[in-house]
C-alpha cells in the first residue's frame, strides 16, 4: 500500500519536475516543427494567412529558383574540401599531442580556443586578414613574392577564404580525437612495438581501427555542420562590402540563402521548404552515421 | 642506438610541426591585438608597419566609446546570465525526474528530447518568428531567454542526468525519510555533489549566448537592445569611411569581446575539454 502510493507520488513529481521541459519540446521543437512542416506547402508573407498550394514550393526550388542549386553546390563544395582538411588537421595535431610531449596542456589551449571565440569577432578579424591591399595574407604572400588575390572580392577566392577561416576552428574534433586515442590501450602499441611494427604500420594497424567510431563521429558532425554554416558566411559578406552571400553567390551557402528568403523577401514557403530538404539531409546523414556503428561494432 | 637517434629526431619533428602549428593558429590573434594598438595610418601603411611605434591605449576608449558599447556589453551579459540561471534551474529539474523519478513513458520522453538535437534551427524559426511577432516579443530579449528556462537545452540535462545517476539512491533514501521533498532532496543532496557538471554546463551557455548572432539577428532591432555581435556588425557597417573601416578601432572591439571567453577558458578548461569530449562519446 505505501509502496503502491509512493510509486504514484514520485510519477506526479515526475510529471512536475520534467513539465518546463515537456513545455519546451512543444513550443520550440515539436509545435514549430509542425507548423513549418505545413508552411512548406504554403505561400506565406507573415502578412497575409499561409495560403496552400501543395507541393509547388519544392518543385520551384528544385527546377527554377535562381539562387537554390547556387547556394547547394556552394555549401557541398564547403563541406567536401573543409571538412576532409579539418579532420586531417584534427586528427594528426591529436596524434601529436598524444605523444606525452611536453607542453602538451599549453598546445592544446592553442589549438582549442580559436574554435571557441565568437564567430563574429574572428570573422571580422579573418574579414581584415583578407584585406587585398592591408590585409596580414596578401602582405605575407607579397613578402614571398607573390601577389595575392583580392579574397573578399574574387568570385574565384571568397569560398576559398572561408574554407581557411574555418580550418582554424578545428578545436572540437581534435579535443574528441584526443579522448578517443587516450583509450586506446598502451599495452597494444607495446605489442606491436615487440613485433617490430613500424610507426606507420602502428597507425595503421591499431590506433586507425580503434578510433574508427571516433573518426565517423567527427565525419559527420563535420557534414552536418557544413551544411548549417551561416555565422561565418554572413559576417563575411555583411563586413567585406560585398553583401551577405556575396560576391556573384560565390558565398551563398545554403543557411544563408534561406535566411534571406524568408527574412529579407518573406518567402516564408518557400524557405520552410528549403528547411525541410535540409532536415531531411541531416537525417539521412545520422542514420548513415547509425549504420556505420552498427557495421563497426560488429566487424570487430 | 640507432633507434634512439632516430627517436630524438623524431622528437625533434614533432615539436617543429606543433610549434609551426601553434604559430599559425595563434598569428590571427596576435594581429589583431597589434593593429588594436596602431594609429589608423599604420594600419594603412605601406610598406606594412608589423609592430605599432607606440601603444596606443586611446584606440579601446575611442573604439568603446563612439559606439554605445557600454550598454552593448551589458546587454550581452544579461542574456547570458538569465540563460545560464534558466538553463541550471530547468535542466536540473528534468535531470533530476529522469534520474530518480520512476515514471510510465520517462524513457520515451528522455529519447524525444534528445531527438531534438537533430532539429536544425532552420526548421523551427519560422513558426517561431510569427509566434513571437503575433505576441509582440520582437525586439525584446524574451525569445533569446525563454528558451533556456523551458529546459531546451538537451545536452545539459544529458550530462546532469549521467551525475544523478552515479548519486548513490541512499542519500535520497535518508533525506526521504527525514520527510524532504523531492525539490529539497534536489537541491540540498544532488545539486551540490553535481558542481563540476552545473559549472560545465554554466560555461557551456554563456559560450552559445555570449557567441550568438542568429537569435539577435532576428529578434532584435533597436540598436539600444543590441549585443555584441550583432553591434560589432553594425559597427563595422555604419564606419566605413572613404578610406574603409577603421581596422584598428574594430579590432580593439574584437579584442575585447574575446576577452571574457579567454578568461573563462582559462579558468574553467578542464570544463571545456570534458564537455566536449563527452559530446563525443555519448555517440
Amino acid at each position: 500500500m505505501a509502496q503502491a502510493s509512493r510509486r504514484s507520488g514520485e510519477s506526479v513529481w515526475f510529471w512536475i519536475l520534467v513539465a518546463p521541459a515537456v513545455l519546451g519540446f512543444l513550443a520550440f521543437n515539436l509545435g514549430p516543427m509542425i507548423e513549418s512542416l505545413y508552411l512548406s506547402f504554403t505561400k506565406y508573407d507573415v502578412i497575409s494567412p499561409p495560403q496552400y498550394i501543395g507541393v509547388r514550393n519544392y518543385t520551384y526550388l528544385i527546377f527554377n529558383d535562381p539562387a537554390f542549386w547556387p547556394s547547394v553546390i556552394v555549401t557541398a563544395v564547403f563541406a567536401a574540401v573543409s571538412v576532409p582538411l579539418g579532420l586531417i588537421s584534427a586528427l594528426a595535431v591529436a596524434l601529436l599531442l598524444n605523444r606525452k610531449v611536453a607542453g602538451q596542456g599549453v598546445f592544446r589551449t592553442i589549438y582549442f580556443l580559436p574554435s571557441l571565440l565568437p564567430a563574429t569577432a574572428s570573422g571580422v578579424v579573418w574579414v581584415f586578414i583578407f584585406h587585398p591591399t592591408f590585409g596580414l595574407l596578401n602582405r605575407l604572400l607579397y613578402f614571398v613574392g607573390i601577389e595575392g588575390p583580392a579574397w573578399t572580392q574574387s568570385v574565384t577566392w571568397a569560398l576559398p577564404a572561408l574554407i581557411i577561416m574555418s580550418l582554424w576552428g578545428f578545436g572540437q574534433p581534435m579535443v574528441i580525437f584526443l579522448a578517443g586515442l587516450q583509450d586506446v590501450p598502451d599495452s597494444l602499441y607495446e605489442a606491436a612495438d615487440l613485433d617490430g611494427a613500424s610507426r606507420w604500420q602502428q597507425f595503421r594497424n591499431v590506433t586507425l581501427p580503434l578510433i574508427t567510431p571516433v573518426l565517423f563521429f567527427n565525419l559527420v558532425m563535420g557534414l552536418i555542420g557544413a551544411l548549417k554554416v551561416f555565422d561565418s558566411a554572413y559576417v563575411f559578406g555583411s563586413t567585406s562590402g560585398v553583401g551577405p552571400g556575396g560576391p556573384a553567390r560565390a558565398t551563398l551557402f545554403y543557411a544563408l540563402n534561406l535566411y534571406q528568403k524568408a527574412f529579407s523577401y518573406f518567402h516564408m514557403g518557400l524557405a520552410s521548404a528549403m528547411a525541410w530538404l535540409l532536415f531531411l539531409a541531416i537525417l539521412a546523414l545520422t542514420a548513415f552515421n547509425f549504420w556505420l556503428g552498427k557495421r563497426w561494432v560488429h566487424s570487430e | 642506438m640507432n633507434r634512439e637517434r632516430s627517436s630524438i629526431f623524431s622528437r625533434i619533428t614533432i615539436y617543429a610541426l606543433l610549434l609551426a602549428g601553434a604559430v599559425a593558429m595563434l598569428l590571427p590573434l596576435v594581429w589583431m591585438v597589434l593593429t588594436s594598438f596602431k594609429s589608423f595610418e599604420e594600419v594603412l601603411a605601406s610598406p606594412p608597419v608589423w609592430l605599432p611605434k607606440r601603444i596606443r591605449w586611446e584606440n579601446y576608449r575611442e573604439a568603446l566609446t563612439t559606439f554605445d558599447f557600454i550598454r552593448y556589453f551589458a546587454n550581452s551579459t544579461l542574456v547570458a546570465a538569465v540563460n545560464i540561471a534558466g538553463t541550471l534551474v530547468s535542466c536540473s529539474l528534468a535531470a533530476y525526474a529522469f534520474a530518480r523519478l520512476p515514471a510510465r513513458g520517462s524513457k520515451l520522453l528522455f529519447a524525444l528530447l534528445l531527438s531534438t538535437t537533430m532539429l536544425p534551427a532552420q526548421v523551427t524559426v519560422i513558426p517561431l518568428f510569427s509566434w513571437f511577432s503575433a505576441l509582440g516579443l520582437v525586439n525584446t530579449f524574451t525569445p533569446l531567454m525563454l528558451p533556456a528556462w523551458l529546459g531546451t537545452n538537451v545536452f545539459a540535462i544529458f550530462l546532469l542526468r549521467q551525475f544523478f545517476v552515479a548519486i548513490p539512491k541512499d542519500f535520497a533514501e535518508a533525506a526521504r525519510v527525514d520527510g524532504a521533498s523531492e525539490l529539497r532532496i534536489l537541491f540540498s543532496v544532488y545539486l551540490p555533489l553535481s558542481k563540476p557538471a552545473l559549472l560545465t554546463i554554466a560555461v557551456f551557455t554563456f559560450l552559445g549566448s555570449w557567441n550568438d548572432l542568429w537569435g539577435p539577428l532576428l529578434y532584435l532591432h533597436d540598436e539600444s537592445k543590441y549585443t555584441l555581435p550583432i553591434a560589432l556588425l553594425n559597427f563595422v557597417g555604419l564606419a566605413g569611411q572613404a578610406r574603409g573601416s577603421p581596422w584598428h578601432l574594430v579590432m580593439a572591439v574584437s579584442t575585447v569581446m574575446m576577452l571574457p571567453v579567454v578568461v573563462i577558458f582559462f579558468l574553467a578548461q578542464r570544463r571545456f575539454i570534458e564537455g566536449i569530449a563527452a559530446s563525443g562519446i555519448k555517440a
